[in-house]
């Protein structure tokens, strides 16, 4: 079973507002669970949303553009694999 | 230690305004933040270079001091000892108490030598909210050969004077990650530790070329057994078959051996297949008998013109 930690938690921790959560959770980046009317980010999610914050916090970037990186991201990394696989075969 | 030019690292000049060197800071970290960056060791670098050129250009004391010895820097420190020294005589002993307090995000330990040596270790805490950070995730090779990737094993890392005790999936490939959760430098302000990532080396094998789960390798073939048919005994990873020739096999055969190649990563019970290309060999130094027996075949199969 995966551990749920409040949204609220997350917010004082990260001095955030939960309406940057409630943004991410509406554009499908991040998964959240709602247990008697309260949102909670299941253990498995909080790695994503933690680097979402530090793009938030750090780079100034809004919810659109964490989006899209989001999405490059995921290509990079897909390319990264497809690279080391074939570097494999090729070495 | 190299005298570090931050207005240059972070491409402004000297009269740069605080505003001109937020915005710079940001365009710059926004390119070379490690979340955009993943697996770019030259990316961290460079963004770690920038938070402390920012850490420095964005805090006025900081500035004034670095403004005010530039590439002096090293004689920096006797002017300042010197100056405490006489203020100390004056006021009859002032406490020069030394701030401390973590960086932004970043430990201390990921600052030159330069900025160590002017600024210190600690460095001081900004103004505003002690914000909590998540530790810096850190990254480390594992060699392994390829027998080694083929069986799931524990083994214990050294990680900062701490010992870890990992178990490595059989299967694993060359170059592939692993994360072990909060196991990377300590967090900031109570923030949580960061992440170890850990990349397997697999070296090659001189038997056998590895594509995926499956194993490639050549075995020799005497001419006799590749025309007649016969029993090969093959090294497989850990073992050896014998597998059936077949009569009239020519150079270059390639045959499968199933289930004989490398486990599948996190597939129990699931192997890749074998395959073994044939190198036949062309027997060398003929007795005049044996030469005579060669030239009886050739001549069976295309006789000499009369």
């Amino acid at each position: 079973m995966t551990n749920l930690i409040a949204a609220t938690d997350i917010c004082t921790y990260h001095g955030i507002e939960y309406t940057f959560i409630d943004s991410l959770s509406a554009a499908g980046l991040v998964k959240l669970k709602v247990v008697k009317k309260s949102a909670y980010v299941p253990e498995t999610e909080l790695q994503k949303l933690e680097k979402m914050i530090r793009m938030h916090h750090e780079l100034e970037i809004n919810v659109a553009g964490i989006e899209a990186i989001v999405h490059l991201l995921e290509r990079v990394e897909q390319m990264q694999e497809e690279m080391r696989v074939l570097r494999n075969r090729v070495g | 230690m190299a005298f570090i030019d931050y207005y240059q690292v972070l491409g402004v000049d000297k009269k740069a305004t605080d505003k001109d060197i937020k915005n710079a800071y940001r365009k710059l970290a926004r390119k070379y933040h490690p979340d955009l960056n993943p697996n770019d060791a030259e990316a961290h670098k460079k963004f770690q270079q920038l938070n402390e050129a920012n850490e420095v250009l964005s805090d006025p004391d900081k500035r004034k001091k670095y403004d005010q010895y530039g590439e002096n820097w090293q004689h920096g420190a006797e002017y300042e000892q010197a100056r405490r020294q006489q203020q100390s005589r004056q006021q009859h002993g002032g406490f020069g108490g030394a701030q401390s307090g973590g960086f932004e995000g970043f430990g201390s330990d990921d600052f030159s030598d330069f900025f160590q040596s002017m600024f210190g270790g600690g460095g001081g805490a900004r103004g505003g909210r002690q914000a909590k950070y998540r530790g810096q995730d850190y990254n480390a090779e594992l060699k392994l050969g390829l027998k080694d990737a083929a069986e799931t094993h524990k083994q214990t890392l050294t990680v900062n004077g701490k010992n870890i005790r990992i178990t490595i999936p059989a299967g694993v490939e060359n170059g592939q990650n692993i994360k072990i959760a909060g196991h990377g430098g300590p967090g900031a302000n109570g923030g949580p530790a960061g992440d170890l990532y850990i990349t397997f080396s697999v070296a090659d094998d001189p038997r056998f070329k590895r594509i995926g789960s499956d194993l490639y390798c050549s075995a020799k073939l005497d001419i006799y057994t590749a025309v007649l048919g016969g029993e090969l005994t093959v090294d497989t990873l850990d073992s050896k078959v014998k597998i059936k020739v077949k009569p009239e096999t020519p150079n270059g055969t390639k045959v499968k051996l199933k289930g004989k190649g490398m486990p599948v990563y996190k597939k129990e019970g699931q192997f890749g297949d074998l395959y073994v290309t044939y190198d036949v060999q062309v027997p060398t130094n003929l007795t005049a008998k044996q030469k005579k027996l060669f030239e009886e075949i050739r001549d069976e199969v295309s006789p000499p013109p009369p």
